[in-house]
């Protein structure tokens, strides 16, 4: 089956001792330590992503852990938006788009002819970049999924719960009948995140998040992200290299490649390990050359 | 050595020139658009002054809701009695009637242009459409007549006065028979189908509108494309939909030669859908020709009664998408 964990499998660099000369590196890490992680919920497995001919991700191997955050990094172009849409099938919606490889979610391949798209999206959901909120009603926001699926009764309390879940009832319980859009930008892209959990999901896309927000409502939405791993896995793409170094827990540096016989650029996963792992004694010299802003 | 310091010339920036030249065009141009003013304020009041004997005997309330449209035949007196209820009525029911008909098919249309049709395709399903505004009336006047009412709407209507809608108590006696050819029906779908092109252009618009990220928020929701549309695209869309329906309701309420030819010149107005009547610019457009000065003063104030439904019509529509608007957060177009 493929209840297997992902271990800790590096061996200890001397990278790491080199550390501190690095420049423009201030960031909080250390703190999620993991001796194990936990179970693996996603494996994707040589998964390529073409648009047309052309070919925006390709052969990723990725596991991601349930109830853990896994940040994919990497420089503009690098197929990491493309990669995340592929784990609900949001690249469905191009109608180019299409996928090689296998995705495996609960250890069932979510590409299998048989398997109805709309019920991945209800279990593996999304925030998107821009704070997207409908032109309804705070509470006709949050209830819109649960409506979908046919829910009349306990409605309230979904909505009390996602809201509170998403650390946003004490702001809008007294004006649950104001437009969504009426909300600060942070408060927004939170009802966004309660609005995705309203549905139930176990998993949660998040790409990028916080790139249109300021730097106080963006750790908001990071500590709720951590908060959250309680209950979700979440996966999240992110250009902000320390918000990946504070949220996650393993980090997937993707970069472009033009050294394949066609000569097309295309996505590429070079390494994926903990956050610290790769924050501090990353095993490739691009990821290194990266993250310590020496391109991309 | 010493060097001097010349003044340089003056450069000449007092010029008069462009400021002629700018005073003429401005003055063009507020002739240009004052124009419209005052061509609009030509016919109100004419318009108005013609028909103003007719509305002094009758009295507004006696030519609105008068039941009774007998022509006289004086040359500087009104001796006749002109009530123009069942044009008034005729109008507005096949003006509405028509609206029902064209608003869901127009969505519709929109809809599958859009959101469904593969793309090579969608260009020239709007064309289609589109190429409807095109057609002259006469051409609708003609193939409503000749072939739609023959062989499409009176069985249609035939159907519907054989269907049990008939015994629905209230509504029944709307839908029962006998089914005329040139009746309110006809007159109505062939409206409906005048009026189609700028409802679907409308719709088109602000569904086109309708931000990709709330598509992509629905989707991810695990909403069906059904269900983005019906809950995510048409609501966001209400305020265009409901202004592109008032811009058909008007359309439908002007439209003269096809309602001329279809809808039966009975003077008598009638509650059912299949009978014969007449509508304003019907009756206008039918019996103007040989008409009696008197007669051409009745018609010319029948004529500045629609006029003011029209315009009512389109400030209650303005007021609608603006409230609309303004309560959903943006999305109007009109």
């Amino acid at each position: 089956m493929e209840q297997q964990t992902v271990t800790e499998d590096h061996a200890p660099t001397s990278a790491a001792s080199t550390m501190d000369q690095r420049p423009g590196l201030h960031v909080d890490i250390g703190q999620r330590r993991r001796a194990q992680h936990n179970e693996v919920h996603i494996t994707l497995k040589d998964v390529t992503v073409k648009y047309g001919t052309f070919t925006a991700v390709r052969g990723v191997s990725l596991e991601v852990p349930r109830k853990e955050i896994t940040a994919l990094i990497g420089p503009s172009g690098c197929g990491k938006s493309t990669l995340l849409r592929t784990l609900n099938r949001m690249n469905d919606l191009v109608p180019t788009a299409s996928v090689a490889g296998s995705v495996r979610y609960n250890g069932e391949d979510i590409y299998d002819a048989d398997v109805d798209p709309v019920e991945v999206r209800r279990r593996i959901g999304m925030v998107f970049q821009k704070p997207n909120p409908f032109p309804k009603s705070i509470y006709d926001n949050v209830a819109f999924g649960p409506r979908l699926n046919g829910v009349k009764r306990e409605l309230d309390d979904i909505v009390e719960k996602s809201l509170r879940r998403a650390a946003l009832w004490d702001e809008v319980k007294d004006k649950l009948g104001q437009s969504g859009l009426s909300l600060s930008g942070g408060q927004q892209q939170r009802l966004c995140i309660a609005r995705a959990i309203a549905v139930d999901p176990d998993v949660i896309l998040m790409d990028e998040p916080c790139s249109a927000l300021d730097p106080i409502a963006t750790l908001r939405i990071e500590e709720l992200m951590r908060e959250m791993t309680s209950d979700y896995t979440i996966v999240i793409v992110t250009h902000n290299m320390q918000q990946a170094a504070r949220v996650s827990d393993r980090t997937a540096f993707f970069t472009v490649d033009v050294d394949n016989p066609q000569q097309e650029r295309s996505g590429v996963l070079v390494e994926v390990d903990d956050t610290e792992t790769i924050f501090t004694q990353a095993s490739d010299e691009r990821t290194e050359a990266y993250i310590t802003g020496r391109f991309g | 050595m010493s060097t001097t310091l010349t003044t340089p010339e003056p450069s000449k920036l007092r010029g008069i020139g462009g400021g002629r030249a700018d005073r003429l065009f401005r003055g063009t141009l507020i002739f240009a658009a004052s124009s419209v003013l005052v061509i609009l304020a030509a016919m109100i009041i004419r318009t108005t002054i013609e028909a103003w004997p007719v509305f002094a005997k009758e009295g507004l309330f006696g030519f609105v809701f008068g039941q009774q449209w007998s022509v006289g035949t004086s040359r500087s007196e009104v001796t006749g009695t002109y009530g123009a209820f069942p044009f008034i009525y005729g109008t507005i029911k096949t003006s509405l009637i028509a609206v029902v008909v064209a608003v869901p098919l127009a969505i519709g249309i929109a809809l599958f242009t859009n959101e469904v049709a593969p793309k090579w395709l969608r260009r020239p399903l709007a064309y289609t459409v589109d190429t409807l505004a095109m057609v002259p009336s006469i051409v609708y006047a003609l193939v409503g007549m000749y072939f739609f009412r023959l062989y499409v709407w009176g069985p249609a209507g035939q159907v519907i006065a054989d269907s049990p809608l008939t015994s629905v108590p209230i509504i029944g006696g709307f839908f029962s028979g006998p089914v005329l050819l040139s009746s309110y029906w006809s007159a109505a779908n062939i409206l409906a189908i005048m009026i189609l092109p700028i409802i679907t252009a409308i719709c088109r618009d602000v569904f086109a509108q309708v931000p990709e990220d709330e598509r992509n928020a629905a989707y991810a929701m695990g909403a069906t494309r059904w269900e983005v549309m019906s809950k995510v695209i048409v609501p966001h869309s209400f305020s265009g939909i409901v202004g592109g329906t008032m811009l058909g309701l008007g359309r439908a309420l002007g439209e003269t030669l096809a309602v001329a030819v279809l809808i039966g010149s009975s003077q008598r107005w009638a509650g059912r859908l299949f009978a014969g009547g007449d509508s304003m610019t019907a009756v206008i457009a039918n019996t103007f020709a040989d008409a009696h000065p008197e007669a051409i003063w009745a018609l010319l104030a029948i004529g500045v009664t629609l006029f003011f439904i029209t315009m009512f019509v389109n400030i209650g529509a303005r007021l609608i998408v603006a409230r609309v608007g303004g309560r959903v957060g943006g999305g109007a177009v009109i």
